[in-house]
């Protein structure tokens, strides 16, 4: 087993950049959603498509996302 | 690999494919969140999550040595066993696992650069399979307490002055913006940074595929800022496994003496009562 088709990309979820990484195993697409700095993981998610595992994954780092709080400095 | 001043604990991932079946080698997946070991992982390599076995789960501590003999013992390792650490989050959790196991004295302790993205990116094989590894007897060291910096010592090092800290948080933990990362739960009451912190997050140290840059890169990062191992460096971030990352940089990718990683970090110090703490904006380098 080899992850396939490899890939990741930038987005904003909530106001926040979130990288996404996506890869097949076998007939599972995997995707990890992370917040881009500092990194650190938000979701993991599995779908058929990569869309699917994608798009649990951005509602999953949305949710989290939406949490935080900016403060005045 | 060549400059860095101790090549010898970094391999990539031809190594470690190369060493697959190498008996004398025990590779190591260390995460945070376990589910990465759980949909494939480096054939041959046995998972450790950080949070339930490399850290104490009662007090906040690391591991004490009677379980970090344990776990060692248990995932066949041995004294003499070359140990390669890889995960996710580039090596995060990876960096605290070696850190620790330098604290107790393992000799031959090695990240897998890139982690466990390169290994995914370059499609290489995976394996569902847990290995069954016989258990031996492991002895520990130390600890070594020299690689470790407790409150007392940073707060002697804001006193006194005579070395650099280093905050390896995003600029936005670091000013106070944010109290944890994105997304993440809060862990301290306040925000910002100990006083004449400088701000290189972490990941300046790594390359888009998550391989440490080359070592003139690093000295020139670390320089910027005035931290050429010229004097004690104390390393932080919010629980201390960033920092962890950062510790293995300075003291094996470019050979400072006298590195340490205060890993009760922002955590312990942002919830000190009268603990000093800057906010704003990133220092300018005062050397």
């Amino acid at each position: 087993m080899k992850a396939e088709e490899y890939r990741e990309r930038k987005t904003e979820v909530a106001g926040w950049p979130v990288n996404l990484a996506s890869y097949r195993l076998g007939a599972v697409f995997h995707c990890k959603a992370d917040n881009v700095s500092p990194g650190a993981a938000l979701a993991r998610t599995t779908g058929s498509t990569r869309e699917e595992a994608e798009k649990k994954a951005l509602d999953r780092a949305g949710q989290l996302l939406a949490r935080t709080q900016v403060r005045a400095v | 690999m060549a400059d860095y001043a101790h090549p010898e604990t970094l391999v990539s991932t031809d190594w470690v494919a190369q060493h697959e079946s190498d008996p004398k080698v025990r590779v190591v997946e260390v995460d945070m969140d376990t589910r990465a070991y759980d949909e494939g992982h480096i054939p041959g390599a046995i998972g450790w999550a950080w949070n339930s076995q490399l850290c104490d789960t009662v007090r906040r501590d690391i591991l004490p040595k009677a379980q970090l003999e344990q776990l060692l013992g248990s995932s066949g390792i041995s004294n003499d066993t070359t140990v390669v650490i890889y995960g996710d989050n580039n090596n995060w959790f990876a960096a605290w696992a070696l850190w620790q196991l330098k604290i107790y004295g393992h000799q031959d302790v090695r990240l897998m650069n890139g982690g466990r993205k390169k290994w995914l990116a370059e499609g290489r094989e995976l394996t569902l399979e847990v290995p069954k590894v016989p258990a031996v007897t492991y002895r520990a060291t130390g600890p070594d307490n020299s690689l470790r910096a407790f409150l007392p010592q940073v707060e002697a090092a804001l006193e006194g002055g005579g070395h650099a800290l280093v905050d390896v948080r995003s600029p936005q933990e670091f000013t106070g913006e944010i109290l944890a990362p994105p997304g993440l739960p809060e862990t301290c009451q306040r925000g910002g940074h100990i006083p004449t912190a400088r701000s290189i997050p972490w990941s300046k140290a790594c390359n888009d595929d998550g391989t440490f840059k080359s070592a003139d890169e690093l000295r020139s990062l670390y320089g910027a800022e005035g931290v050429d191992g010229s004097k004690p460096v104390i390393v932080y971030c919010r629980i201390g496994e960033r920092s962890s990352h950062t510790w293995y940089v300075l003291k094996y990718l470019l050979g400072f003496d006298r590195v340490t990683n205060y890993d009760g970090s922002w955590t312990e110090w942002g919830n000190l009562v009268g603990a000093p703490v800057e906010k704003g904006a990133v220092a300018k380098a005062n050397a």
